[in-house]
């Protein structure tokens, strides 16, 4: 580990912004596309499409 | 008895990879890769993680900031990968008429064009930091996001036209004169002079980075292969369900209990 603290994880020295915005934008639209894809297995096996 | 053996394990060698153009085929392999590749995305992308945003040292030059490498790579591979995958699937629908190609094809489009925003977006957020712009209209970004208006085009294409087959073939068409802007992305740091780096990683020579930073870029790019594979997958399966649930295969599928009853 190279953190001392988990503040100073969170900081990223400094570069916060950047960092988290992208993996935390990144996670955000990932986990819509598999929730679009769930939805619409859903409504398949309901039989509001098929 | 012995018999029976040999022949169940001879016809195991002859498999027959046309079989898996039959859409019930595919589906039914497709299914059980699924939840592997799942398992892979997860696996490999939690650890890729923990060793780049716990574990790999600090960059001496642009600090923590670089750590954006771990998501800004692989997805700028991925959106080049899927886009060649998808004038590929859109070729073979072409010239074999073949609706499960074009399915795939169509199918790999959401994905491609995610990664390819994914690129940018982490690219905005990492020249900033380091360049200091959001963004510059060099060879490589501008390449990049003619790339992501590629992806809509082809979608938006698919979608305009009512006539599947017409549409399939239009939008296979221009999926596949587009698919001339991969290899300017991947050449235009070469070949121009750019703001955006070279290549980190490249076949001919020994990567020049720290192991545990190409440990952990290496592990994300699993992740985001396996997450490509299950998400495409999965897509070109539901498309298959809908566009053919007259057929047989289909309804057996959606309904389990009845046919095994």
């Amino acid at each position: 580990m190279i953190w001392g603290s988990f503040s100073e994880f969170i900081s990223m020295r400094g570069y916060a912004l950047y960092v988290w915005g992208s993996f935390g934008v990144t996670a955000i639209l990932m986990a819509w596309e598999v929730l679009q894809l769930r939805k619409k297995k859903q409504e398949l096996h309901l039989g509001v499409d098929a | 008895m012995d018999n029976s053996h040999l022949s169940s394990s001879q016809s195991i060698k002859k498999i027959n990879w046309f079989e898996f153009s039959a859409p019930s085929r595919f589906y039914a392999l497709t299914q059980k890769i699924i939840p592997l590749c799942w398992f892979m995305a997860l696996s490999f992308g939690i650890a890729g993680l923990v060793i780049g945003l716990l574990y790999a040292p600090t960059d001496a030059t642009q600090g923590d900031s670089y750590r954006i490498i771990f998501i800004h790579v692989p997805s700028a591979w991925m959106s080049m990968v899927l886009y060649t995958a998808m004038a590929f699937w859109a070729a073979i629908g072409l010239i074999f008429n073949a609706r499960l190609a074009y399915r795939l094809s169509i199918s790999i489009a959401p994905t491609g064009a995610l990664m390819t925003f994914i690129a940018l977006w982490t690219g905005a957020l990492w020249g900033k930091p380091t360049w200091g712009t959001w963004w510059v209209w060099d060879a490589r970004l501008t390449s990049e996001l003619i790339l992501l208006f590629l992806y809509i085009g082809y979608i938006s294409l698919y979608q305009a036209i009512d006539d599947e087959r017409k549409a399939a073939k239009a939008a296979s068409l221009l999926a596949i004169i587009g698919v001339v802007n991969v290899p300017i992305i991947y050449f235009s740091v070469k070949w121009w002079n750019t703001l955006h780096q070279g290549a980190t990683i490249t076949i001919t020579k020994a990567p020049s980075m720290e192991s545990s930073m190409l440990l952990a870029l290496l592990l994300m790019t699993v992740a985001f292969w396996a997450y490509a594979f299950a998400t495409v997958f999965t897509r070109t399966n539901q498309t298959s369900l809908i566009e053919e649930h007259h057929a047989d295969w289909v309804k057996s599928v959606l309904k389990p209990s009845k046919a095994s009853s």
